[in-house]
């Protein structure tokens, strides 16, 4: 018998991350500076990890109930109302083991075999790999540079079948940075209110966005009973280690999301929900001035990285969320791949390939600006002599 | 004082040597702009200078102390604290004066070669001076954070350096 054999054949048959297979040649790079990482670069601030401390001190170390601590998601509750006018209950809520493992329970919940879920490409790695472990379909709904990647209503209506079950509505966007506004929100509902699809809202960046405040699809009026929001503490509060996230849901979609958690993850660590408690409690209190500072901090260096880029020639259009540029490469007649590994051996600059995000990513590059500024500034120098030698 | 100037202010307290033109880029605005900015608020006196944080720890032969000198005075009758603050803080070797609240009146900081520098400076010129009751002298003996900047810290990154 060879084990291997035995691996479910859908599981072997799992393409690797391509974010993994550059993960790889960049390790072997001791001293590559990398714009290339997914988190923030700030450390988690004091009074939240203290906050951890304390509760192990006070001896918070046991399972908790099932769906997390209910001062939490009573603050969560509060949060969503007082940040994005969305108001949940204590019982529409679930604290989960990161944005990922909401993720995993929104598909796994809804999908029968077979099942449709359309997910805008190029797009966060999990989705479509999280899609067909739950048995069903991703079918891409590719967007493009020329409308800074936001999700049109046209393109959304095209791919919307009777098989479709569910969207995935991942803005602010990892890799591209793109955004959507209100109106470009209450046009796809507008689509989504004369379907039958639940919309899994994807807002872990949802604190992170320049110029314009984020906007929940669940606050566009009919789409709350539809829509099932996913959020976390990774990116807004430089969290990524506490491994803590939430998903607010109507009851009905709540139950079978909080039954999958119960039976294969229990709680959220119990440590870590005190932590986001305090992350939460601090913040409400005073108006997230911390999360603005580094709101303010990563806005000099997008700008700076945006000017630079356009100054080399790359074009790239305006992100205005998350903390990532997206500048197509396609000029410099590499593929994504060639421009990304040349660029590391070359100039000894990490960035991710397009591609690492789905094929729709061809032509491009993810630049983190989750990175300091002088790392940032040595990364533009090493791109603009890497370019110019093409 | 503008929006402008404050978001520059926030920033060169972090990071002074950073030119106009790159500031202009970081904030969304012209260089021309920023150099203006920056002119009212040295004119203004609100920026004093623009120096360095050292951890003296790393220089080869560090012989320098500190201390921090606590000073009760009698108010003068029309100059209240200032008279005497004002003397304290012409002296080359006192980097810091600061009139506070509390058991004791001035906060003194200042920098010496050697400690018996110090206490040669308190006893023969500090606690001479008319009005001065009495001083209390601390060194200070190892720096954890000055500032804003954690010491000894270096601030490894120690995330994964490719992460989706
Ligand atoms: C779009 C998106 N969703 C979800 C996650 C996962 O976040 P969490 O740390 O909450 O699991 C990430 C992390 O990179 C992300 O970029």
């Amino acid at each position: 018998m060879k084990p291997a054999d035995r691996v479910a054949r859908h599981v072997a048959a799992l393409p690797p991350s391509g974010i993994r297979v550059f993960f790889d040649i960049v390790s072997d790079m001791k001293d590559a500076v990398s714009l290339s990482v997914g988190e923030p670069d700030f450390p988690t601030p004091w009074n939240i990890s203290e906050s951890a401390i304390y509760a192990i001190e006070r001896g918070h170390t046991h399972y908790t109930s099932n769906a997390g601590i209910l001062p939490l998601r009573e603050k969560i509750c509060e949060y969503y109302k007082v940040r994005y006018n969305v108001s949940y209950q204590p019982e529409e809520a679930i604290v989960t083991v990161g944005a990922s493992e909401g993720i995993d329970l929104a598909l796994r919940a809804l999908i029968d075999p077979g099942d449709e879920v359309i997910v805008p490409a190029p797009s966060y790695v999990s989705y479509a790999p999280g899609v067909v472990l739950a048995g069903g379909v991703p079918v891409s709904a590719v967007v493009s540079t020329e409308n800074a990647c936001k999700l049109t209503p046209d393109a959304l209506k095209k791919l919307i079948t009777p098989r479709t079950k569910a969207m995935i509505l991942p803005y602010p966007n990892n890799p591209t940075g793109a955004i959507l506004t209100e109106e470009e929100l209450k046009a796809l509902a507008e689509v989504l209110l004369e379907s039958n699809v639940i919309v899994i809202s994807d807002e872990i960046y949802s604190e992170l966005t320049y110029g314009k405040r984020h906007v929940s699809i669940a606050s566009i009026p009919g789409m709350r009973e539809r829509t099932i929001v996913l959020n976390g503490f990774s990116k807004a509060f430089s969290m990524t280690g506490w491994r803590l996230g939430y998903i607010l849901a109507p009851q009905a979609l709540i139950t079978p999301m909080l039954r999958i958690h119960q039976y294969v993850i229990m709680c959220a660590s119990t440590m870590s929900q005190y932590a986001g408690l305090e992350a939460l409690r601090s913040g409400l209190e005073e108006n997230f001035a911390t999360v603005e500072k580094m709101v303010a901090e990563y806005n000099k260096r997008r700008r700076v990285i945006v000017d630079g880029l356009r100054k080399i020639g790359l074009p790239c259009f305006e992100p205005e969320g998350a903390f990532y540029a997206f500048p197509n490469i396609g000029a410099t007649g590499l593929s994504s791949e060639e421009f990304c590994t040349r660029l590391l051996r070359e100039q000894k600059i990490a960035i991710v390939p397009g591609t690492a995000f789905g094929q729709s990513g061809e032509g491009y590059a993810r630049i983190s600006y989750a990175a300091s500024m002088d790392n940032i500034r040595f990364a533009l120098k090493g791109i603009e002599a890497f370019v110019q030698s093409l | 004082m503008d929006e402008l100037q404050k978001t520059i202010l926030d920033h060169l307290e972090q990071e002074a040597r950073v030119s106009n033109a790159e500031l202009a880029v970081m904030l969304g605005t012209s260089e021309q702009n920023v150099s203006q900015a920056i002119a009212g608020l040295e004119r203004d006196g609100v920026i004093l200078k623009y120096t360095a944080v050292i951890d003296e720890e790393k220089l080869d032969n560090h012989d320098r102390v500190q201390a921090l000198i606590e000073v009760r005075i009698t108010p003068q009758r029309d100059r209240g604290f200032d008279g005497i603050a004002e003397r304290i803080a012409r002296y080359e070797e006192v980097q810091t004066v600061y009139l506070s609240s509390g058991s004791y009146d001035l906060m003194v900081v200042m920098q010496g070669r050697s400690m018996r520098d110090i206490a040669q400076f308190v006893s023969s010129r500090l606690s001479t001076i008319d009005g001065v009751l009495s001083t209390a002298t601390h060194f200070v003996l190892k720096k954890y954070k000055d500032q804003g900047v954690c010491y000894g810290q270096t601030s490894e990154d120690t995330r994964l350096k490719v992460t989706p």
